[in-house]
């Protein structure tokens, strides 16, 4: 049997008869960094809360190294909590915010002090112990914050979106220092955020949520590579869906023509989500290629443009290093490795899919 | 500059009003009735001591029975909900929409020997109890009339305590009463003296009050300046002495309070 330190069973939450999380299962293992990853009002942070003891559900258990802790009050449980706006103490200086826990659990004088220097200097806050925290610039709260909850070396520690506040390069280092300080000292991280990139980036697992539900759980690969659904893919990086029929085993068509394919097991005939993402499809000549359109738009991206292309009626999204004209008319063909067949979801998903994709994926969303 | 402009009209408002009358009167207090210099009526204040202690001793117990009965009221009212704060906030400032005269009247006609309450403790079997004419009517008085004003501040200042903080200090181990300790209290110590001076100020001052339900015997310090400018022994100069050491006081124990909050703002958790 596996090593869990914290397990949600038949979790179930209701805000004024509206459902937030509907029987949520989960099993952490000790010592991983996993990212509940969603859209906001996917119950991600209330997952969060209940675990620390700030929500309650309407049924369901919490365990936690298997024992039942539904009844246990916040201050009794051995998880320490980042908030999304570091909740820092105003009266309090650095010293004294990072001291607060010790001081609670009647930890020495003298022991408290070095436990705060060694945790300031993990941080990178080395000598700022007399700063007033309200003087102190976004980065360097979220550190007082994570030297406040990490000081008292809790089993568990859960971040709600704690970077969402920084701008993208503090963002970028944070999740360094964050991984780095996850592993030199091997307690459980469970990060709630909505950014994707954050979650490929940092976890060890990654748990995709939608509407109070788990689309799918595992390792950042995985939810890339063999995304369930095509919301899971839509959400997970850029992709390009569109409906398809599985004619039989290994062979599915679209955009008006069959394309070989990895996957079987379908019935035959059965209508499916073709997705493919923008790095995969390539740019050839048109008179060799499965698909052909014409460049509507060109963007440089940094490492690579970004092109739509139209093709049998869809705006196609491509990332290539070389970049195309504007009205050129090309060629577009992908490995059939490429290709993810997935079950067609009910109406209502895709015209999420529909809205979000148009609305681009960057910019993210206000929880 | 312009913020200068703006506060022209009350500039004016408070040399007409409070700097002049307040040099008015350290002048009646530092002359006698010839007009000349003199320190006698500020020496003369001493023959009142009894009177000044019993005011500032009856002004600290209302004072305190208004923070301890206000400070856990404005807590809960800061919790409520939106609207529910709003009418909680309505029932605190209904009394003051009636005039403070009849307010008290009404405390007597409860308090009385034959009073309303004596007649009800009667049907019972006990009584009749001295209630009005004692230092406890008095004290009841300016807490019923100056309560709210400790609980405005204090209310004021707990609805922007962030409920995240009481949250954070749960996670890191506190309970109930380490939340209140570490926490909302010293959150909540600018409303706490801000109360305590809104409070203590009037009721040290206090004049009506004292002499409608304390009787003849409980004077304070403020009927003790209205006798020296409407009663019999009509004397100004020793009215305006009064008032002074009266205002020396408040200040210093004003000032020596605030230097306690400012010292427990800097102290360590507790």
């Amino acid at each position: 049997m596996e090593n869990y330190i914290i397990s949600l069973r038949g979790i179930k939450v209701q805000f004024d008869d509206l459902p937030v999380l509907k029987g949520l299962d989960l099993d952490i293992r000790d010592e991983e960094f996993i990212t509940l990853l969603g859209p906001s009002g996917c119950g991600k942070t209330t997952t969060l809360r209940i675990m620390a003891g700030f929500a309650e559900a309407s049924e369901g258990d919490v365990f936690f190294e298997g024992v039942r802790i539904n009844d246990l009050p916040p201050h009794k449980r051995n998880v320490n909590t980042i908030f999304q706006k570091y909740a820092l103490f105003p009266h309090l200086n650095v010293y004294q915010n990072v001291e607060f826990g010790l001081k609670i659990k009647k930890i020495p004088a003298a022991e408290r002090k070095v436990k705060v220097k060694e945790m300031l200097e993990l941080v990178g806050l080395g000598g700022f112990e007399a700063r007033d925290v309200n003087l102190l610039s976004g980065g360097q709260q979220q550190r007082v914050a994570i030297a406040r909850a990490l000081v008292n070396q809790p089993r568990v520690l859960l971040l709600d979106e704690p970077l969402g506040a920084l701008d993208l390069k503090l963002r970028k280092e944070m999740q360094t220092e964050l991984k780095r300080i996850q592993q030199s000292t091997g307690i459980t991280f469970i990060y709630v955020t909505h950014d994707q990139e954050e979650a490929l980036t940092m976890s060890d697992r990654v748990v995709v949520m939608k509407d109070g539900e788990i689309l799918q759980i595992g390792t950042p690969q995985d939810i890339y590579n063999e995304p369930v659904n095509a919301f899971v893919a839509d959400f997970i990086g850029e992709s390009n869906i569109v409906p398809g029929v599985m004619r039989r085993d290994f062979l599915v068509e679209f955009a008006n023509n069959a394309f070989r394919c990895v996957d079987k097991g379908f019935e035959p005939d059965q209508l499916v989500d073709v997705v493919i993402r923008p790095e995969d499809l390539r740019i050839v000549a048109a008179d060799e290629a499965p698909l052909t359109g014409v460049v509507s738009s060109v963007t440089f991206k940094g490492v690579h443009y970004e092109m739509m292309v139209e093709s049998a009626g869809h705006d196609w999204m491509v990332h290539s290093t070389q970049a195309s004209e504007v009205g050129e008319f090309i060629g577009l063909t992908m490995s059939p490795y490429d290709i993810h067949i997935m079950e067609r979801m009910e109406d209502d998903s895709l015209d999420w899919i529909e809205g979000e994709s148009s609305a681009s994926m960057e910019g993210g969303h206000a929880e | 500059m312009r913020n200068k402009v703006l506060s022209a009209p009350y500039l004016f408002w408070m040399v007409l009003f409070t700097v002049v009358p307040l040099i008015l009167v350290a002048y009646y207090a530092l002359t006698g009735a010839d007009g000349g210099f003199t320190l006698k009526n500020v020496s003369d204040v001493r023959q009142f001591s009894g009177v000044i202690f019993r005011s500032v001793w009856l002004a600290v117990i209302a004072t305190l029975i208004c923070l301890v009965m206000a400070y856990p009221l404005a807590y809960s009212m800061s919790r409520l909900r939106p609207q529910m704060q709003r009418v909680a906030l309505l029932m605190v400032m209904l009394p003051m929409w009636i005039n403070f005269l009849l307010r008290t009247y009404a405390w007597m006609t409860l308090l009385e020997n034959t009073g309303l309450i004596n007649q009800l403790l009667g049907l019972l079997g006990i009584g009749p109890l001295q209630l009005i004419n004692t230092q406890g009517a008095v004290v009841l008085g300016m807490v019923y009339n100056y309560v709210p004003f400790m609980i405005l501040p204090l209310y004021s200042v707990m609805t922007k305590i962030d409920q995240g903080l009481i949250h954070a200090a749960q996670d890191l181990g506190s309970n109930t009463l380490g939340v209140f300790v570490n926490v909302v209290l010293p959150l909540s110590m600018p409303g706490i003296t801000t109360g305590i001076t809104m409070v203590f100020v009037p009721a040290v001052s206090t004049f009506a009050i004292s002499r409608m339900l304390g009787g003849g015997q409980n004077l304070m310090i403020g009927d003790l300046i209205e006798l020296q400018f409407l009663g019999t022994s009509y004397n100004p100069n020793l009215g305006s002495a009064i008032s002074m050491v009266l205002m020396v006081l408040v200040l210093l124990l004003m000032s020596a309070m605030n230097q306690y909050a400012d010292e427990e703002k800097e102290g360590m958790i507790i």
